[in-house]
């Protein structure tokens, strides 16, 4: 397949890194056992806060993948918006980082912000476009609990 | 829960397999727990209005249980450091998903003691519709 020219533009590698405007969520406790008991996870550190205690972690904490569901409530805006010229999209799957427990109680402020836009060329649809979108999540000591990357794969359908 | 310690882990081993059974009451569950109200997930007549053979788990409860076998993994002492996975194949409800995973290395950096594996959501037929990756650190026996 010959090379594509490439759809990457210059407002696209201006929007790398350009945080949006912050949003706020309070940590619930009841949330999190809600959480919890949907996903069917029985761990007491998620569930029980007198076991919990007993813990490392000193009271409840959320599970791993608690946060997207706070930020359902609201969502943190992109300050760019960029899309691609592509009309086909794949998830390109998700990824999570962690630095500090989440516990109940806790103030998050989350932004979010496109972290990497690349192309790869040469697969089955020719050239596609990777846009790599992170939301990080700070608590109300200023550091950086979590990291959510989604990746967004999106390419011209061949004919 | 057992704790598991760094070193007992040997490069190669299985983490313990978690088997969950979603039910269509655990995807409205979900939805209400999660805000994802979009309709594929309950909604039999939506779902197959948009070309979908019935309601599907959300994504985001995949990648909630391949948390669950990890939290699980590290117990109370360890720590989940990095977790992720991509959504190759739908699930539905009504029929088991299993959770798996395979240690690929260990080792230790910066004081930690780091386990890498290799994890996976399957269905009964063992196709592996989620695949993914964890980093964790455990602590030591001593």
């Amino acid at each position: 397949m010959p090379e594509s020219e490439s759809v990457i533009t210059q407002e696209m590698r201006d929007a790398v890194g350009v945080e949006s405007d912050p949003v706020i969520y309070d940590i619930e406790k009841g949330a999190i056992i809600r959480f919890a008991q949907a996903i069917g996870d029985d761990n007491v550190i998620f569930n029980r806060e007198n076991d919990a205690r007993k813990t490392r972690y000193k009271g409840l904490v959320a599970p791993p993948t608690f946060l997207r569901s706070v930020a359902h409530v609201e969502t943190p805006e992109p300050k760019i918006k960029v899309s691609s010229p592509y009309p086909a999209n794949v998830d390109g799957g998700s990824e999570w980082e962690y630095f500090e427990p989440i516990h109940a109680g806790d103030t998050i402020t989350a932004t979010t912000y496109l972290s990497d836009v690349h192309e790869r060329q040469g697969g089955r649809f020719g050239n596609m476009l990777i846009m790599v979108r992170e939301t990080k999540y700070v608590n109300q000591f200023g550091n950086v609990a979590a990291l959510q990357r989604t990746t967004g794969i999106s390419y011209q359908p061949p004919d | 829960m057992e704790q598991r310690y760094f070193e007992d882990i040997e490069e190669g081993s299985e983490v313990p397999t978690l088997r969950k059974d979603p039910t269509p009451q655990q995807l409205v569950k979900y939805a209400g727990a999660s805000g994802d109200f979009y309709q594929i997930h309950y909604d039999v007549n939506f779902a197959k209005n948009n070309g979908l053979p019935d309601i599907i788990l959300h994504g985001a409860l995949k990648n909630a249980f391949l948390g669950q076998l990890m939290t699980d993994y590290v117990g109370f002492d360890g720590t989940l450091k990095k977790l992720s996975c991509q959504y190759r194949a739908m699930d539905i409800p009504g029929t088991p998903v299993f959770a798996k995973g395979t240690v690929v290395k260990k080792y230790v950096e910066e004081n930690e003691n780091i386990v890498e594996c290799e994890i996976w959501l399957e269905n009964e037929e063992g196709q592996k519709t989620t695949p993914g990756y964890a980093i964790v650190s455990l602590p030591n026996r001593s």
